[in-house]
């Protein structure tokens, strides 16, 4: 088990063969409240960089692109009453996706904490 | 920062207050504090909230007949308004189009003009070419402006003067607050009760400081000023409003006297009265989506065949209605209240109804 990160704000905490995927807490400070999530039903297939989901806070959209390829396996239901949970638990019970590892070695071009915190650190 | 980006005099206290701090027309502004919008404006309906609009263009307008020379360039009633009041107009274009919404005080022997930002240089200089000959412009850029707005902002206010209690909606008077001298309107882009007050920048910090002593007072930003606005249904310049939509279709009408509907003498009055007289293919309305997904700004209205209908002009999420609202402008036959619509919110049909707006309701002190 391992977390890691993309370059567009997304952890993704790989288990085995699975993946569950979240935005950050760099991201959702950025975001403020999250009013509404759209996330992908169980089944959808993805390419790397495919937009997947849509999170909305009182100011804006943002997409959310798949970080890795594969098939997304469960959306969290939950976010659809609790959209806020993304505020106050980014990186645990606001997951929004779970989905299958295609390729393994896209997993090499996410980053770790270390490099991840330096990439949010160049932004400030 | 930007440092092309010019900052209002509050700037530091906003910086202090640990706001997020956006380019918007041009200025560097608090888009929100660490309360977040939601929360701002929540506290804005429920107590009172302190908005920095000091970005916004404040003029004097001199000369005898200051208030004839106006109305040539707004088809608000001018010449009616009595000393101490305040009206809203806009400035037309010969299309009937909207070249900006402003504030228009009665001041006795002068007029006093707020006009929005991105729009101000534009204003001013238009004010100037088409009536400096009879009137004298005064731009007041020595002067901040700040709105405390919410259910409890007269008590915060009568604190500091008692004067402020019994002020009507849209009235306006020269009061002295904590030493400053300063001009305050009951009026407001919120659609709660409060005060739009106008100080001189050296005095700006400390009042709205010690404004924010008071316990029922909190700093709000750009960010809750859209969404309450957006809520009240009160017009977004340059998204519900512009040079496109004349002031029938955007359902200003009621900024139009009998006078003026009937003389004219305004640019683009005989497309407006044209409007009146025949009706409009299009207006402004509220539309309410059924589900949670905001329709922002830009989204296709369709009608229940598919057909595209219209779109819509702001839209968001209401913190007060608890869900997605939105303005837009439909073709009349589709104005009418309940009119199912659909809004195309990432190329799927997410179904709504049209509504009579406010979203939330207006509570003006009315005296």
């Amino acid at each position: 088990m391992s977390m890691k990160y993309s370059k567009e704000h997304e952890w993704v905490l790989i288990e085995g063969d699975s993946a569950t995927v979240g935005i950050t807490n760099y991201a959702q400070e950025q975001l403020g409240d999250v009013v509404f999530v759209e996330v992908p039903d169980a089944g959808k297939a993805v390419d790397k960089g495919d937009e997947v989901a849509v999170v909305e806070s009182v100011k804006a959209a943002s997409e959310i692109y798949a970080p890795i390829s594969g098939e997304v396996s469960e959306g969290n239901a939950t976010l659809e009453d609790a959209p806020a949970t993304i505020n106050s638990n980014a990186e645990g019970d606001g997951w929004i996706f779970k989905m299958s590892i295609g390729d393994a070695s896209e997993l090499d071009e996410l980053m770790d904490a270390a490099a991840y915190a330096d990439h949010v650190a160049g932004l400030e | 920062m930007n440092d092309t980006l010019q900052t209002t005099v509050l700037h530091r206290l906003h910086v202090s207050l640990g706001a997020k701090m956006v380019p918007f027309a041009g200025y560097d502004m608090p888009v929100q504090y660490p309360a977040g919008i939601m929360e701002e404006h929540l506290h804005t309906r429920a107590q009172a909230s302190v908005f920095d609009v000091s970005h916004m263009g404040q003029a004097l307008l001199h000369g005898d007949d200051a208030a004839a020379a106006l109305e040539t360039l707004v088809p608000g009633e001018i010449q009616g308004l009595a000393p101490g009041r305040t009206r809203y107009t806009i400035f037309t274009n010969d299309g009937g189009g909207i070249l900006d919404d402003l504030m228009v005080t009665n001041m006795g022997d002068h007029l006093f003009l707020v006009v929005n930002a991105a729009c101000k240089d534009a204003d001013f200089a238009h004010l100037d070419a088409r009536i400096g000959g009879r009137t004298k412009l005064d731009i007041l850029d020595d002067r901040a402006l700040f709105a405390l707005q919410g259910p409890k902002a007269a008590d915060v206010l009568s604190r500091l003067n008692s004067d402020a209690a019994t002020m009507p909606f849209m009235s306006s008077l020269e009061m002295e607050l904590d030493g400053a001298p300063t001009l305050v309107t009951r009026s407001g882009y919120t659609g709660e009760d409060g005060f739009e007050i106008s100080v001189r920048a050296e005095q700006a910090d400390a009042l709205v400081r010690r404004v924010l002593a008071e316990p029922e007072a909190a700093p709000a930003g750009l960010g809750a000023r859209d969404t309450l606005r957006l809520e009240a249904g009160l017009c977004l310049y340059g998204s519900d409003i512009d040079e496109t939509t004349t002031p029938i279709e955007a359902g200003l009408i009621w900024t139009i006297s009998k006078r003026r509907r009937a003389e004219g003498g305004f640019p683009g009055a005989s497309v407006i009265q044209e409007q009146i007289e025949n009706g409009v293919k299009r207006k402004r309305v509220g539309i309410l989506p059924d589900g949670k997904a905001p329709a922002r700004a830009h989204t296709e209205v369709a009608d229940k065949d598919g057909n595209i209908i219209g779109e819509v002009s702001s839209g968001g999420f209401g913190p007060t209605v608890g869900g997605p609202i939105a303005i837009g402008y439909v073709k009349t036959e589709f104005i009418k209240a309940d009119t199912p619509v659909d809004l195309m919110v990432r190329g799927k049909p997410n179904p709504g109804k049209v509504v009579k707006m406010p979203f939330a309701e207006h509570h003006y002190f009315k005296g």
